[in-house]
């Protein structure tokens, strides 16, 4: 038995704001694969408990007008895999959450639990990164939309508020139109495990060279990062061996991966390195580019 | 803190009254639906699948309260009239069971798989990805595999399944 001391089941988002403003120690619970794994460990930490699992309304997965993507916090990582729009747009979330856990974990846990946990390991994260994903949340003071670049604070801590509800993930046109888009999840075995190293990149071309590229990390950092030197580098940059050499190395000093009892420091540098190569090269083919 | 909700589990309505500290693996063992083992208890090993609205979740890491309209399958309620479901009678043809542990769990991961598959060609890696999530300490998985395949194979109105 969980030791779930108050439960509450919001019937929409207002109550769930309400519900969490009014109790400070209340936490969400939405896909459950966190929340109750952590609970079955002892943590009191979830004792209170508000519960958005089954609000229909954050489900949706759908195109806006405009082109804007707009995936309902609440889509279980198996709903966005099988999203036509998801693999229309932007394919590169569905090859990401594809690599979660398995079947079972994926048919039940959602992308906003994956990016409210602040797990440094999110394997969502590295693709609404370099999506530049906007969050839409709504809290006590009504709703606001904020970047997923900078959401993340920590380990384990994001930059939300007591009464905060993450609703939807939106990924504007600009960013995903003209982009071809990669994610690899390096770890020790193919299913059931948790990255080592996530890699995901996002290249935009100009004729035959880099007009833009986006690379993000998970297990690098403290947090999901993006990376910045590695990025000025290949701006302009031609499609060569040579740039993709110069992004690897300065990759460095973007990223700061420590050692676990998972791996070494030095491994996951080796990694990171080798990573940047491979999935850069892919974004690039993708978007249409030859080397 | 008890909680009232309606659920059909293996065809059967029931109206109960559930502890909300509950998951649905503890009530559906209550009921003495006791093919749904617990194995970890935090998600990482499958013994616990149920379908809930046919599609595989581990019941160990769903709440009870969660059932609340939903319709439930557990390898209770695979056999009719006597009869073993395709892919139990699969299972036994392969030699795909040996102590049993996995076995209900991953039966339920399969019936949900085959349905899924049946107009598609798959291979017995996509049938290993299908079934990440299901651990067996005993068949070296190789049993379980051909299993699925004969499920396939067999589905009617199905030939893409011969590879
Ligand atoms: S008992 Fe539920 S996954 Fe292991
Ligand atoms: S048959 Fe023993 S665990 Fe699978």
């Amino acid at each position: 038995m969980f030791a779930i001391e108050r439960y509450n089941k919001a019937q929409n988002v207002k109550e769930a704001v309400n519900l969490l403003a009014a109790d400070p120690d209340a936490k969400i619970i939405a896909g459950g694969t966190d929340v109750l794994i952590r609970l079955h460990g002892g943590s009191k930490e979830y004792r209170n408990l508000v519960d958005i699992n089954g609000l229909a309304e954050l489900k949706e997965i759908s195109e806006e007008a405009g082109g804007a993507v707009r995936i309902g916090s609440m889509a279980t990582f198996s709903e966005i895999m099988d999203s036509d729009i998801v693999n229309r747009c932007v394919p590169v979330i569905a090859e990401a959450v594809s690599t979660v856990g398995g079947p079972q974990l994926r048919n039940t846990a959602t992308m906003g639990g994956n990016i409210c946990n602040g797990a440094v390991s999110a394997d969502s994260a590295g693709a609404l990164l370099v999506l530049q994903a906007d969050l839409e949340i709504q809290g006590i003071g009504g709703e606001r939309e904020v970047p997923v670049v900078g959401f993340h604070q920590g380990p384990g801590r994001v930059s939300l508020k007591q009464g905060d509800v993450l609703t939807a993930f939106r990924i504007k046109p600009e960013n995903y139109k003209g982009f071809g888009a990669s994610y690899y999840k390096y770890a020790m075995r193919d299913a059931m495990d948790i990255a080592t190293i996530g890699c995901a990149a996002a290249a935009r071309l100009d004729g035959d060279k880099i007009d833009e590229l986006r690379l993000a990390f998970t297990v690098a950092a403290p947090k999901p990062i993006r990376c910045e030197h590695a990025e000025k580098t290949a701006a302009g940059k031609p499609l060569s061996e040579k740039t993709l050499e110069a992004i690897s190395d300065i990759v460095q000093k973007d990223v700061k991966p420590r050692s676990s009892w998972r791996a070494a420091q030095e491994f996951r540098l080796h990694l990171i390195r080798t990573l940047t190569q491979r999935v850069v090269r892919q974004a690039i083919e993708r978007a249409g580019g030859k080397f | 803190m008890q909680k009232e909700i309606t659920c059909t589990i293996n065809e059967k309505q029931y109206v109960l009254s559930v502890d909300v500290r509950k998951s649905l693996l503890d009530i559906l063992r209550d009921l003495g639906i006791t093919s749904v083992k617990e194995g970890c208890g935090v998600g990482e090993c499958g013994a616990c699948t149920v379908l809930i609205d046919e599609i595989p979740a581990d019941s160990c890491i769903t709440l009870a309260v969660w059932a609340d309209g939903k319709t439930i399958r557990t390898v209770e309620g695979e056999s009719a009239n006597g009869q073993l479901s395709k892919v139990q009678q699969a299972y036994i043809d392969a030699g795909a069971v040996q102590c049993g542990f996995c076995t209900p769990g991953m039966i339920m991961t399969t019936t949900a798989f085959v349905e899924k598959h049946k107009d598609c060609k798959v291979s017995r890696e996509d049938i290993r990805k299908g079934h990440a999530g299901n651990l067996c300490r005993c068949t070296g998985y190789e049993t379980i595999i051909s299993a699925v395949e004969m499920c396939l194979k067999d589905s009617d109105n199905n030939d893409s399944g011969k590879n």
